[in-house]
């Protein structure tokens, strides 16, 4: 580290988030690799290290000897302070290198709020944001993730998408670099030959062309470049790279313990969520594979905690064995296994009083909306009675916390629905003092809600948000609704939904928005400290677009989208029939009941989902 | 009671001392050297370190004790913890703790003074804090008070260097103590013309009341 950035270091808050040097941290000679990567992750070192999609891709990319893949996260106000005023360009922890001087910059793009950071980071990294003002072929600027299922409003910025799970995708890509560096190919002959790689979608090869309305009317494909792009997916998990030597960050980070993904995808259907149908179709990991993985990560780690992670953990099918064989193992060594997202619906009491005996933490169901009719509208399969049921169990087993967490404003919701919310709390709150083990200590149940913001790629795509305005009549109506002070209702503030909303269904026009919101310094958007909602406002007045457009405004089935170029497998037909089976308040059985043909099958070799 | 002597040094200098504890919880757990936790209600590892390190500040004689649970050599021990360890924190003994951390009385530490436009003379700074008093205020949480820290240095040097001063310097540590930071203050109040830029700070060496080194 030379002395400047020590410098700086010493001034800044928590310096050590930006000093690298972590355990199993992975370092090469820079001379002996032939692409070096800087992987960006567009927020906090806190929120970065813990992702494992970080994780596991900065393992699989190392994990090539011609690769050498260091992280990047976007630095917090004071050092972006610091790192400007003595003109340090944003580095890489692991070389400290400036991250223009890598062969690719690549960036997880998770959520939508983190778009502002993208830019702000290629910025301090002396890159120039849009695509169009880097002729040269190197740093290449991709991107991936869950939000780039709509990549169009970053498609000014990136130079290719990544669509789907990047374990062998990103290392085609980067040996499609390789190749280009040496062969001295300039960056549009390198952009061609790329869109050739099943799951790379090349914004600068597509042209869209609009109506009158604004709304999309065609686009234009360059020759060469798909038609539509098909993200791509592992199909065999257990063959895939996981990694068993993740770096152990030495300052505490949000999930500090070991993640072990038992699988991707998820077999339910609720149709307000993005990520159930954009992880489509769902792969499991063996429980033998499971079990020797946590054994390893652990003992590799030094961690005394490991959490199972998946859309919907209950849902997988040898549950009861791994979390059987974990307990044995890591009981007798004070490890502690904890279990999110288990569902309420098939809460299994033995295994929630195994867990306990190691830690009990705060419990968390997410029923999402209040009345039943409302619960079928969105798919979520969750009856009042497997709630008040699990809540049971938990109140005898001692828990005393509770969160509940719904969404305000999907569709359908009428004034009943919302009442409803307040009654089911008052329900758990009175099957606490009818079981509770222990009264003395209390109960406490949080409600929490958030604006429902309809996504791309779901069969809510076509919906309209439902407003600022009205969603803050709801809240209040809410609030008048819970009496008891054993409930506590904490509300989301709408306007980063709202805004959001915009963003997830934007089109390739938002960009310009984007960029405006940066350069009149908007960054860290997902962080109420950054967050300013009339700064984005006025960067849509200055671009001359109107956010109601994007955020309410019910689309026609017929309307073609910004992102229908990616294909996840799951068909828009299919999510047009759900939508439809929405408004009917017709539920959907889930994918081990009956498949219902999404599509999602297609992306597998053997063309025929699990079970 | 075992104990550990170790430096922090480099990227590792930036680690706070929350976060040295975790750090060194898990370099124990991963090269399988158990220790004894704390009884009641919330048992962690029992880990005392001999004078909290600010962050910032490199060391390369850190203090720990600790207690094996099992019957572990002692002298194995540095290598198996040190091969898991994350850069700049390197085990340097290990051995059965005789002393106790409070007959710690006095510290060696270098410093490197930075100073962007005119670096003061070596002589003069070392007059400074080697003459017959050094007035400063010194400030607690609830009062204030001017003192004369003079008898709280030991020993000064001051040599040119790089872009600046070195210093080393023999501070009083333990109860009364002059920390590093407060001796550079004591400089800068009273000559503004030798507060430096920048400060990078080193502890050298730990010593009983008689000048003993401390192990
Ligand atoms: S193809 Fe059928 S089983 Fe597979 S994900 Fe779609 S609905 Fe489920």
């Amino acid at each position: 580290m030379n002395i400047e950035t020590e410098r700086v270091l010493s001034r800044v808050q928590k310096p050590a988030r930006y000093t690298g040097g972590e355990y199993n941290e992975i370092v090469k000679d820079k001379s002996s690799v032939d692409v070096r990567v800087a992987f960006c992750f567009p927020d906090t070192y806190e929120i970065g290290m813990s992702n494992l999609g970080l994780q596991i891709l900065y393992g699989a990319m190392n994990a090539q000897s011609w690769i050498w893949c260091e992280r990047c996260f976007a630095p917090w106000g004071d050092m972006e302070e610091e790192l400007r005023r003595a003109s340090i360009p944003l580095y890489a922890l692991e070389s400290g290198d400036s991250i223009g001087e890598f062969d690719a910059v690549a960036f997880s793009l998770g959520y939508e709020m983190a778009y502002t950071s993208v830019l702000n980071m290629l910025d301090l990294g002396g890159i120039p944001v849009r695509s169009a003002d880097r002729p040269s072929l190197t740093p290449l600027v991709f991107a991936g993730g869950t939000s780039c299922i709509n990549p169009e409003p970053m498609a000014d910025f990136v130079d290719l998408f990544v669509l789907g799970e990047g374990e062998e995708l990103d290392i085609e890509v980067l040996a499609l670099l390789r190749r280009a560096k040496r062969e001295g190919w300039d960056k549009r002959r390198f952009l061609q030959a790329a869109a050739g790689i099943p799951g790379v979608y090349v914004p600068s090869l597509y042209e869209p062309v609009y109506n009158a309305d604004g709304t999309l009317k065609e686009v234009i494909t360059a020759p060469g470049a798909p038609e539509r792009v098909k993200k791509r997916i592992i199909e065999d998990l257990d063959t895939a790279f996981y990694p068993t030597r993740a770096i152990v960050p030495s300052t505490e980070i949000v999930h500090d313990r070991v993640v072990l993904e038992v699988m991707r995808g998820c077999v339910r259907g609720c149709r307000f969520c993005q990520a159930g149908f954009a992880y489509r179709p769902v792969r499991r990991h063996s429980t033998e594979f499971l079990l020797d993985t946590a054994r390893a990560a652990l003992e590799n780690s030094g961690y005394e905690e490991i959490t199972l992670s998946s859309l919907s953990t209950s849902d997988f099918k040898g549950l009861p064995e791994l979390a059987d064989g974990l307990l044995s193992w890591c009981e007798p060594r004070k490890i502690s296994l904890s279990l999110p997202s288990l569902r309420a619906d098939n809460f299994s009491m033995s295994l929630m009083e195994r867990v306990q005996k190691v830690r009990k933490s705060g419990l968390t169901f997410a029923p999402e909306a209040g009345s039943q009719r409302l619960r079928d509208v969105i798919n979520k399969n969750v009856t009042e009675e497997d709630l008040l049921r699990s809540c049971r169990v938990a109140f005898e087993g001692g828990w005393n916390s509770l969160k509940l967490y719904f969404m305000l404003g999907l569709p359908t919701e009428t004034d009943e629905d919302v009442t409803a919310i307040a009654r089911l709390a008052g329900k758990v709150l009175d099957t606490w003092r009818q079981y509770a083990a222990n009264k003395s200590r209390g109960i406490r149940i949080t409600v929490s809600t958030s604006m429902f913001v309809p996504k791309p790629h779901t069969p809510f795509q076509w919906e309209a948000q439902v407003g600022i305005e009205e969603y803050l009549r709801r809240v209040k109506l809410l609030k008048a609704g819970i009496t008891s002070k054993s409930i506590t209702y904490n509300w989301h503030e709408p306007h980063v939904s709202f805004v959001e909303a915009a963003l997830s269904r934007g089109d390739r026009r938002m960009g310009a928005v984007i960029e405006q919101v940066w350069r009149s310094g908007g960054r860290l958007d997902s962080w109420s400290e950054y967050f300013d909602f009339h700064r984005w406002m006025e960067a849509f007045r200055v671009c001359g677009l109107d956010p109601e457009f994007y955020v309410s405004r019910v689309r026609g089935e017929g309307e073609l989208f910004p992102w229908d170029v990616v294909d996840l497998g799951v068909t828009k037909s299919y999510l047009a029939r759900e939508r439809r089976a929405a408004y009917q308040g017709a539920v959907t059985p889930d994918c081990r009941v009956k498949c219902m043909g999404c599509g999602a099958n297609c992306l597998l070799e053997r063309r025929a989902c699990d079970e | 009671m075992n104990r550990l002597l170790f430096e922090k040094v480099g990227r590792a200098k930036f680690i706070s001392h929350l976060d040295l504890m975790r750090t060194m919880q898990r370099i124990f757990i991963r090269a399988g050297v158990e220790i004894r936790h704390t009884e009641g209600f919330n048992p962690h590892p029992y880990m005392n370190f001999a004078l909290p390190l600010p962050v910032g500040t490199e060391s390369v004689c850190e203090l720990m004790d600790f207690d094996l649970t099992g019957q572990e050599p002692l002298p194995g021990i540095p290598e198996r913890l040190n091969a898991v360890s994350p850069q700049g924190i390197r085990v340097l003994d290990c051995y059965e703790a005789s002393r106790k951390f409070k007959e710690i009385k006095w510290l060696d530490i270098s410093a490197v003074m930075f100073y962007d436009k005119e670096i003061p003379g070596a002589d003069q700074v070392q007059a400074l804090i080697t003459g017959p008093e050094l007035i400063m205020e010194k400030r607690t949480k609830r009062s204030s008070a001017v003192v004369d820290v003079r008898p709280l240095i030991h020993s000064a040097a001051v040599l040119p260097t790089e872009g600046g001063l070195a210093l080393r310097a023999r501070l009083a540590a333990g109860e009364q103590s002059l920390t590093p930071a407060q001796l550079i203050s004591a400089i800068a109040g009273n000559a503004p013309a030798f507060a430096p830029d920048h400060v990078s700070f080193r502890r050298e060496a730990l010593y009983d009341s008689d000048h003993v080194l401390f192990r």
